[in-house]
């Protein structure tokens, strides 16, 4: 009986600790491996640029795109639109009012990354049809919007190389959280 | 520490719009629900008027039986969620209705009315709706009162068909459908989630009447899903993984960067809400839940997760739910909710009917722990006496307090003040402004936790003020 046991206790312990790839990484094996190709459409566009896709745009071509596809809600000249079902927020102005009683809070007063907009573009704009615009023409926007607030040129060509590089007025305007505030300890 | 004076605050023309539109909304949502009331000794007294429909519907039946005409009963309309019956005499005397005629899933009774309220943006599909904390009974916020905010409306998304990618910095990538998930080890955690915009009117003046506009973005559920850690050992994580990226599958295709330090710790990929399926408008089939942080960060409708060595500073953490300081530079990744308490009862537009006792209760909350303990004041915070919690104090949970209280008819000023088991405690709202400047309303509106105070009139009412 007791070496019974013995034998027992020793299988187990085998089986649960003696195999050393099974001990180390201890996975249940749900789920599958995703391929690239199924990644492929996703993305997330960090302040460096990493994953920015390829083509290209200017701020003539993206005019003429703003015009259809963004003044509705964003107005005709970027100053927004507030009107019931609208709300779209204002792109313009607001430069050296931070500091101020009246901040405006705006892509060329605060945003601090031109990578940003385009992720933000091409992850959720136009309101009414998220997702829809082309590469191209979401680097021609961009350019229009960078253009129109004077942070480029308007003839600068905004691809994966350039759009990284702008440099946003606010672009050292953020500072980490420094909160917990010591004196409101006990 | 820089500090700034706590001088006048202005609004700009948006915010100041929103907030006129909010008065406004508040003041609607007031009128319809006493004009709904009838003539009753309630409407003067301490409990704020409710249950309109149903005792409108309660005299029809009555006097529609006198007069023979049952169906005038139907005509009553059902408060949201609730299905509109007949309201026998005597129910002693008939047969109530048979089992399962439901369907199987039961409803609210006819009788209770409480409802979200929309905080009135110009869209209406990037809106959020506020919970009536001064209904919410005990220490859970009922599924459909969860207070919401969305940016791309509310989707539908079939749970067969959802995927969750978790990829970038891993060993290997892997897709999880709703099944592979629900295979896992869960945990079930009750927590709060609050958005960091709560009170967002409250920086210059009080402007809002009742409790469920200062502070009704906060809600209260118990979660079920799987640890993070989990699925991250399951994939593996490589060396220098310090961020994630965590995306919905909504219009708005919302996205967080979170420190992986946060994601290991306590983050849950939660497809449960007290006990059932988490409802559509709080992320079905599958939303991430960070225990303590801004409510922005708990991506709804989670598809993706993706590991990276830097932050992403996408559209929400840069643009918005930063805080912009009087000195013109911004706070960002302000994650965690602070220690933060308010009176439900009494609170803002109710009325007590005279002098002599009432329970005096609230909730109190932190997003670094436990709630220690919970003072209340009557006197404007002169002196404090120490409330009762009437709940078992969980991490970074929602406690319900209360504390015994004569009213000697004489004019008070309420406050509720927490400290958290890390020894913060809450703060005044001039304390607020010292440390972050006086530009609130529209440079700092996030992260207001300051204490809140009502004031008792000496006819009884109560009003949201400054003190």
């Amino acid at each position: 009986m007791f070496t019974h046991k013995l034998s027992l206790a020793a299988f187990i312990s085998a089986l649960v600790f003696a195999h050393p790839a099974s001990a180390q990484v201890a996975r249940y094996g749900f789920g599958t491996p995703a391929t690239p190709d199924e990644l492929a459409k996703y993305f997330s566009i960090p302040a460096d640029g990493r994953g920015l896709p390829s083509g290209s745009g200017n701020a003539k071509k993206g005019a003429e795109l703003y015009a259809l596809a963004c003044a509705a809600c964003h107005g005709e000249k970027l100053e927004g639109n507030p009107a019931k079902g609208i709300g779209g927020d204002k792109l313009l102005g607001g430069r050296g009012s931070l500091a101020t009683k009246t901040p405006v809070k705006t892509v060329e007063s605060y945003w601090p990354y031109a990578t940003t907009l385009f992720d933000y573009v091409k992850r959720a704009m136009p309101f009414n049809a998220p997702g829809s615009l082309s590469d191209d023409d979401i680097y021609s926007l961009v350019a229009y919007i960078l253009s129109e607030a004077k942070i480029i040129k308007p003839t600068e060509i905004m691809d994966a190389k350039t759009l990284p590089a702008v440099a946003m007025p606010n672009k050292d305007g953020f500072v980490p959280d420094p909160r917990p505030e010591v004196e409101l300890y006990r | 520490m820089e500090k700034w004076n706590a001088g006048p605050i202005t609004y700009d023309e948006k915010s100041r719009r929103m907030a006129d539109e909010m008065v406004q909304a508040e003041a609607r949502h007031i009128a319809r629900r006493s004009s709904q009331d009838i003539d009753c000794d309630c409407k003067d007294g301490m409990f704020p008027r409710s249950g309109f429909a149903d005792r409108r519907a309660f005299l029809f039946a009555a006097g529609s039986l006198a007069v023979g005409a049952p169906a005038l009963a139907q005509t009553a309309k059902a408060p949201p969620g609730a299905i509109q019956f007949p309201v026998p005499d005597d129910p002693t005397k008939e047969q109530g209705r048979p089992v399962g005629a439901d369907g199987g899933y039961g409803s609210r009774s006819q009788f209770e009315t409480e409802v979200r309220v929309r905080f009135p943006t110009a869209n209406e599909n990037t809106s959020w709706s506020f919970t009536p904390l001064d209904k919410m009974l005990g220490n859970t916020t009922a599924s459909g009162l969860h207070f919401e905010r969305h940016h791309g409306g509310i989707p539908t998304i079939d749970p067969t068909k959802h995927v969750l990618f978790v990829h970038g910095m891993v060993n290997g990538p892997r897709k999880f459908t709703m099944a592979d998930i629900k295979r896992f080890p869960s945990v079930t955690r009750k927590h709060f989630i609050e958005c960091s915009g709560n009170g967002l009117t409250e920086w210059n003046k009080p402007t809002l009447k009742t409790v469920q506009g200062t502070h009704g973005l906060l809600s209260t559920s118990e979660w079920t899903g799987v640890q993070f850690a989990t699925i991250a050992r399951e994939v593996g994580l490589k060396d220098g993984g310090s961020w994630v990226l965590a995306e919905g599958a909504d219009a708005a295709v919302m996205t967080r960067s979170i420190p992986m330090e946060k994601m290991l710790k306590d983050a849950i990929l939660a497809y449960g809400q007290n006990g059932e399926a988490i409802r559509p408008e709080q992320g079905y089939p599958l939303r991430l839940l960070l225990p303590g942080y801004e409510g922005n960060t708990h991506i709804k409708w989670l598809r993706r997760l993706e590991v990276s060595d830097k932050p992403f500073m996408t559209r929400e953490e840069t643009s918005k739910y930063t805080d912009l300081l009087a000195n013109g530079k911004a706070r960002q990744f302000s994650m965690d909710m602070e220690a933060k308490s308010v009176i439900t009862f009494p609170s803002g537009d109710m009325k007590l009917p005279g002098p002599g006792f009432y329970s005096v209760t609230g909730l109190a909350w932190s997003g670094r722990g436990r709630v220690q303990s919970v003072d209340v004041s009557v006197d404007a915070g002169k002196t404090w006496m120490p409330a009762r919690i009437d709940t078992v104090a969980e991490p970074i949970c929602t406690v319900r307090f209360s504390l015994p209280w004569i009213w000697d008819g004489k004019p008070a000023i309420l406050q509720s003040r927490c400290t958290d088991e890390t020894g913060y405690i809450q703060p005044t709202l001039a304390q607020l402004i010292a440390i972050r400047g006086s530009n609130g309303p529209f440079g700092s509106i996030y992260h207001l936790n300051a204490i809140q105070s009502w004031g008792v009139a000496e006819d009884g009412s109560v009003t949201n003020v400054h003190a």
